[in-house]
């Protein structure tokens, strides 16, 4: 039994050196100075930060960056918001249409949103001759589209959340002189907060990673790239520099990854929630 | 109880309303667009406004399906999101249950470069794997070389259709798979001991309590893992579009979502693309619900 055990653990260590080890790569060649980057060697003596200086200085990657972050930070907030509403609305009231309403957003999660990329290509054209803001080329544009495509994800997660807590609760606020208002934002908002994690993690990396809209959508607008734009710029295939191609990626996973490491525990527990909801 | 009702109602629409508006305009009103564009000749002159439109009817339909091109990509897409939906279960599911057995530490450990492949944005991972296996740079070849095969220097991973795709394959179950493991192992301890006590002390044997006793309890959690799955990768676009360089020589490597983004913006065929995605979509509909048909079969 106990020998089992250390094979079992032994396993589950290597397994996760192999599945760690594009990471490790990814980093240790953005740190290697150019000439070593050929080599097979697992380490490097003379770690330098030139591939980042590179990204930085010649490509503009910091302005991407900062696009990136406002996208990812606008839409986690106003998906939040709008999620949260929806959630409390259709777990909280009764009203007629309520299963169809239900039925429908179900229905929303399974549509290839890629397919959609023509026809909000013209959408986002005219819709900019109205409000330049949200027009093609703009940030703006990019946060419309992955605010309504994290919506019935968002809306049905938070829906298993908001109902798990108990109508006691509610009854209780409410004898107490609470308004249905300020239940619903100082009682039911802090009460869902692993639903509100997991919901903005998976916003989150949907806007951060998105490279389909941000590619057919901020065409001339090269001051409103988005870091995988920045990427595929840096990607010529005659002279692939893969030190910066390298920095430039780890730049780019390094803020998700540490996102991820501070919510982990509620993302376990969020997405369980997710599953029984 | 009707007053009640009505003021609820009133709330739940004001509610809903923001909700309402963007997917109405964001999700429902283009899905309606995308079947319209699909039955005209929507080509550059339509859509700078030069050319009056032309409505087609069926007939961009009928070019598709009449094209050898597009029932290739077609069947490449259902094999390569077969494919990939079965590895990432298998890789996810196993990883999950040795997750369960193994220590504390060695669980961590396991948890957190599954964490990592799971964060790394999908353009960043697409570009590891084409480092690792690059053609003059990639660790890949100089190990192998290093192993005494001296043939694979400088041996191209993505100039060969299957092994382009292997590659491809190969990226998306890495950062897939993180998904299925947390979800899989959350339901594998959400099942009390006892289940599993009892079903000892009744005598089944380990198999037949992984078989009748454990599945039946993740179904349910299985099947919603699958159809994540079957919808992530029926749809992939950023690996192939990035790792083979656009669709593979010769568009080799081509994906529906890849040849119908191809045919709009690079062919200026805007018509031919949203037929493409009309038939994704109702592809993508059809295989999800007899996928869940079937397991409510099983059940």
């Amino acid at each position: 039994m106990r020998r089992g055990q250390l094979v079992v653990d032994a396993v589950c260590v290597v397994l996760a050196v192999v599945v760690a080890f594009p990471l490790y790569w990814m980093v240790l060649a953005a740190v290697k100075p150019a000439g070593e980057l050929q080599s097979a060697s697992p380490l490097t003596f003379a770690p330098t930060l030139d591939s980042f200086r590179r990204v930085l200085d010649v490509e503009n990657f910091g302005l991407y960056f900062v696009n990136s972050v406002v996208v990812a930070l606008a839409v986690v907030a106003l998906s939040l918001l709008v999620s949260f509403l929806s959630a409390v609305a259709l777990t909280r009231f009764r009203f007629r249409g309520r299963t169809v309403l239900l039925v429908m957003l179900l229905v929303a999660q399974m549509v290839p949103v890629e397919a959609l990329t023509i026809p909000l290509f013209f959408l986002l054209r005219s819709f900019g001759q109205a409000v330049p803001a949200f027009g093609l080329n703009q940030l703006g544009s990019l946060v419309l589209v992955h605010l309504a495509f994290s919506l019935p994800f968002a809306i049905w997660l938070l829906r298993g959340f908001v109902a798990a807590v108990p109508v006691e609760l509610e009854e209780a606020a409410a004898l107490d002189g609470a308004s249905r208002f300020r239940f619903t934002w100082q009682v039911l908002f802090p009460l869902v907060a692993p639903g509100l994690v997991a919901a903005s993690v998976v916003s989150f990396i949907h806007a951060w990673n998105d490279f389909l809209f941000a590619k057919t959508f901020i065409i001339s607008g090269t001051e409103n790239r988005t870091l995988p734009l920045g990427l595929l710029v840096f990607f010529k295939p005659e002279e692939q520099d893969w030190g910066a191609i390298m920095a430039g990626s780890t730049l780019m996973t390094v803020p998700v990854l540490v996102f991820f490491l501070i919510v982990q525990r509620h993302l376990v527990t969020g997405m369980a929630g997710a599953v029984k909801g | 109880m009707a007053v009640v009702q009505r003021r609820d109602g009133r709330a739940a629409l004001l509610y809903l309303v923001p909700a309402g508006a963007i997917l109405l305009a964001l999700l429902a009103y283009p899905i309606y667009q995308l079947v319209v564009i699909s039955l005209f000749d929507y080509g550059q002159p339509q859509a700078s406004g030069a050319a009056p439109l032309v409505f087609l009817g069926l007939d961009n339909y009928v070019t598709l399906l009449s094209d050898p091109r597009f029932w290739d990509v077609l069947v490449t897409t259902i094999v390569f999101a077969a494919v990939c939906v079965a590895g990432t279960m298998l890789v996810g599911t196993a990883l999950a249950v040795l997750a369960g057995r193994a220590r504390r530490i060695p669980r961590m450990l396991l948890f957190l470069a599954a964490l990592g492949a799971w964060a790394t944005p999908t353009i960043a991972g697409s570009y590891v794997w084409l480092f690792l296996f690059d053609q003059d740079f990639g660790l890949v070849n100089e190990v192998f070389a290093g192993l005494g095969f001296g043939g694979m220097q400088g041996h191209s991973w993505t100039f060969d259709r299957y092994s382009a795709f292997g590659l491809v394959a190969g990226e998306i179950i890495w950062c897939s798979f993180p998904f299925v493991m947390v979800t899989m192992y959350a339901g594998i301890t959400a099942i009390p001991r006892e289940v599993i006590e009892a079903a000892s002390l009744d005598g089944a044997s380990v198999r037949r309590t992984a078989t009748s006793v454990i599945l039946p309890i993740l179904r349910p959690i299985l099947m919603i893992a699958t159809i994540q799955s079957i919808i992530w990768d029926f749809k992939v676009f950023t690996q192939i579009y990035v790792m083979t360089n656009g669709g593979g020589v010769a568009g080799q490597n081509l994906v529906l979502n890849v040849y119908a983004y191809q045919k709009a913006f690079a062919g200026e065929e805007y018509g031919l693309g949203a037929a493409i995605g009309v038939v994704m979509t109702v592809l993508l509909l059809l295989i999800t619900t007899l996928y869940v048909r079937a397991q409510r079969g099983v059940r």
